[in-house]
């Protein structure tokens, strides 16, 4: 699945958008714990999270994950935005829940990623 | 270790908003001098998750860092509180960590899990009231 229809699907507005039409996402990880994310992620996922501080951005680029969406209307601030542009992460938000996020995600194929 | 590249950080305490940023410069760095994918992350996520202990638990520190053809080799030094209990600390889900920091994502004690598990070698000496060194080896 591609970032462009992790966005159409999540309604989610585009904070930081880096080849939304070619880049591949091959699974999903919801968390706000990033400790969780460092230890089960794996294989190019989403990262859907709540937490939002500059460690997000961080943990995604360790992780080398390229997507991250936050969920329940969070909103990244300035200096997390120039993180992700630095490190050429596509940041989404949208209103809905985790646990609805991950159920639209998981309902049009994309799997666990741990 | 002669041969060695040498790169060396200072971890400012309390500034949780900085804590990466030397694991991120040792991840480009890595990518520049061509060590693979997999060995860049497995070292990646083991530094990154001992500088962020060093800022949680320890006031930061330094961190002494030797990459040679076939091998990373970190070594995180602070003068913190030490590890009361080294063998609980190793302990999937055991923390110490405060509620603040747990809310900002951390603290769910699998540092030092996470460490081992994507390390070769970790070794830690630690002594109370005096600091800790934590050396951990990546080979490639």
């Amino acid at each position: 699945m591609v970032v462009r229809t992790i966005v159409e699907l999540l309604d989610a507005d585009i904070i930081h958008g880096v080849d939304l039409d070619t880049r591949e996402i091959r699974s999903c990880c919801g968390s706000d714990m990033m400790s969780d994310v460092l230890a089960y992620v794996k294989d190019q996922p989403v990262l859907l999270t709540g937490l939002c501080n500059p460690q997000v951005i961080r943990t995604a680029e360790m992780m080398d994950i390229m997507c991250i969406a936050f969920v329940r209307g969070k909103r990244p601030d300035e200096k997390m935005i120039e993180l992700a542009k630095d490190r050429d992460i596509c940041l989404l938000a949208t209103k809905h829940t985790m646990f609805t996020s991950c159920g639209i995600l998981f309902q049009n194929g994309l799997i666990g990623g741990a | 270790m002669d041969d060695a590249i040498q790169l060396k950080y200072t971890v400012s305490p309390e500034d949780f908003t900085r804590a990466g940023e030397a694991s991120g410069d040792l991840k480009k760095v890595l990518k520049q001098i061509g060590v693979s994918p997999e060995a860049i992350r497995r070292v990646s996520i083991a530094m990154y998750e001992g500088e962020i202990n060093m800022v949680i638990h320890a006031n930061g520190g330094e961190i002494t860092v030797y990459v040679t053809p076939s091998q990373v080799k970190m070594i995180l030094q602070d003068s913190g509180p030490g590890i009361p209990d080294v063998e609980k600390a190793m302990q999937a889900g055991w923390s110490t960590a405060s509620a603040n920091i747990r809310s900002l994502g951390f603290g769910a004690g699998m540092g030092l899990p996470n460490m081992k598990k994507y390390t070769d070698d970790l070794q830690i000496e630690t002594v109370l009231g005096v600091g800790t060194t934590v050396t951990m080896i990546v080979n490639f």
